[in-house]
């Protein structure tokens, strides 16, 4: 540049990085994933907590209880300790949540639907299963036969510790095929149905059901 | 002492830094669960951060149209043009420098292209809850990575405004108006020749 010459590098700074800022949109999550595919894990920032109530439950092992009504033949009331004496089963499955964020490789220890209702004897006429969380007014659904996926699960263990508070201690959801808002957390009651009540974000225009790539 | 920002361009700086600020910090409690867990109250939390986002466009609207315009066109243009001492000195060269050194004007292009895309893309989260034609998967991951570079900015700044002993100074400029004179000649020569 001579010494009398200037140029309006500024704006084309401004515009720049503007543009590549709003490009991003539709390029930002593939790059993001190609570097989490080789990045070390430590590098990647995992989860978001998304709650609707002012507090987030608190989980007493000694007082919890897990309630499975509606269209079964046997009501059940579970204490944490016969939940944990149920069938075990473990997963590795990649979290997807509907605003745009994924943990990969997310390990779960839970009980599978069919062990867990199996006691409560569900009649032939229950197709949909709803439930309820501690945290208000929070609820979702699933179909009976979405809840038999063989990974869908209602999990009590992450990462090979019991769920932590804000993951929705002591049980929550896990179906890896939807969106996380499927995923019931601080879940206290199952109840089966034949006809399923649009959800906390269905009531918001969400899907009722939620396939990772093929909804909302 | 010599006026280096006039009342429209503290204006503009204050009501950006102070939305800024509570728009960090708010959105620092949304995205780490452990203090969304400590602080709880999410949605007030959303509510607060969206309000403050829509009072710091009003505000930053409203000392432009309330404001002396012609003063601001003269910044801008001044952020704007670089000449050869400016290339020279991010070279570090100590080359005498106008009203903004070069780096001034850096952190100035890109505090304003961070500006629009955060009120883009989070225009856009709050439109893609309630509306899914405009829910992009790559939103949140633009809004999380401009609040990453904007504290990388932030500390910058608040080091050179409040910290580094040579150009600390700078902090009253921005908040009475007025500098030292010597000190004005030192870190802005060119600028004090022309005030002359």
């Amino acid at each position: 540049m001579k010494p009398t010459e200037t140029r309006t590098y500024g704006r084309r700074a401004f515009l720049g990085v503007t543009a590549v800022g709003l490009s991003s949109l539709v390029w930002g999550k593939g790059a993001w994933n190609a570097f989490v595919a080789i990045a070390p894990p430590s590098l990647v920032p995992g989860w978001r907590i998304y709650t609707v109530a002012s507090t987030m439950p608190r989980f007493d092992p000694a007082t919890w209880r897990l309630t499975i009504d509606g269209l079964v033949g046997a009501p059940q009331t579970i204490s944490y300790d016969q939940l944990r004496a149920l069938p075990a089963a473990d997963q590795v499955s990649t979290f997807h949540c509907v605003t745009g964020w994924t943990v990969h490789n997310v390990h779960w220890r839970g009980v599978r639907f069919a062990d867990l209702l199996a006691n409560a004897q569900p009649r032939p006429d229950a197709s949909v299963l709803t439930f309820t969380s501690a945290e208000k007014p929070y609820v979702d659904t699933l179909t009976l036969d979405q809840a038999h996926l063989p990974d869908a699960m209602l999990a009590y263990e992450m990462n090979g510790k019991p769920l932590p508070r804000e993951h929705g201690a002591p049980v929550r959801v896990v179906i890896p095929d939807m969106y996380g808002y499927k995923g019931v957390k601080w879940v206290e009651r199952i109840t089966l149905g034949a006809e399923a009540e649009p959800g906390y974000w269905e009531q918001r225009g969400y899907d009722t059901d939620a396939w990772v790539g093929h909804s909302n | 002492m010599i006026e280096r920002f006039s009342p429209t361009e503290r204006a503009a700086h204050w009501v950006h830094a102070t939305a800024f600020l509570a728009l960090l910090a708010t959105g620092l409690i949304l995205y780490f669960p452990s203090l969304s867990e400590a602080v709880g109250r999410r949605p007030l939390l959303k509510d607060l951060h969206v309000y403050t986002a829509v009072a710091w466009i009003i505000g930053l609207t409203l000392v432009v149209v309330l404001g002396d315009r012609r003063r601001l066109r003269r910044t801008l243009h001044e952020l704007d043009v670089y000449d050869a001492d400016d290339m020279l000195w991010l070279q570090r060269y100590p080359r005498p420098q106008g009203r903004f050194n070069a780096g001034q004007k850096i952190n100035a292009a890109l505090t304003g292209a961070f500006a629009v895309l955060f009120a883009v893309s989070g225009t856009l989260l709050w439109l893609g809850e309630r509306d899914h034609r405009f829910q992009f998967a790559s939103t949140i991951l633009l809004h999380d990575w401009l609040t990453f570079f904007s504290l990388v900015l932030l500390v910058g700044h608040l080091y050179l405004a409040v910290i580094y002993p040579a150009t600390r100074h700078s902090l009253r400029g921005i908040t009475t108006g007025q500098v030292r004179r010597d000190w004005a000649a030192r870190h802005h020569e060119k600028w004090v020749r022309e005030q002359e």
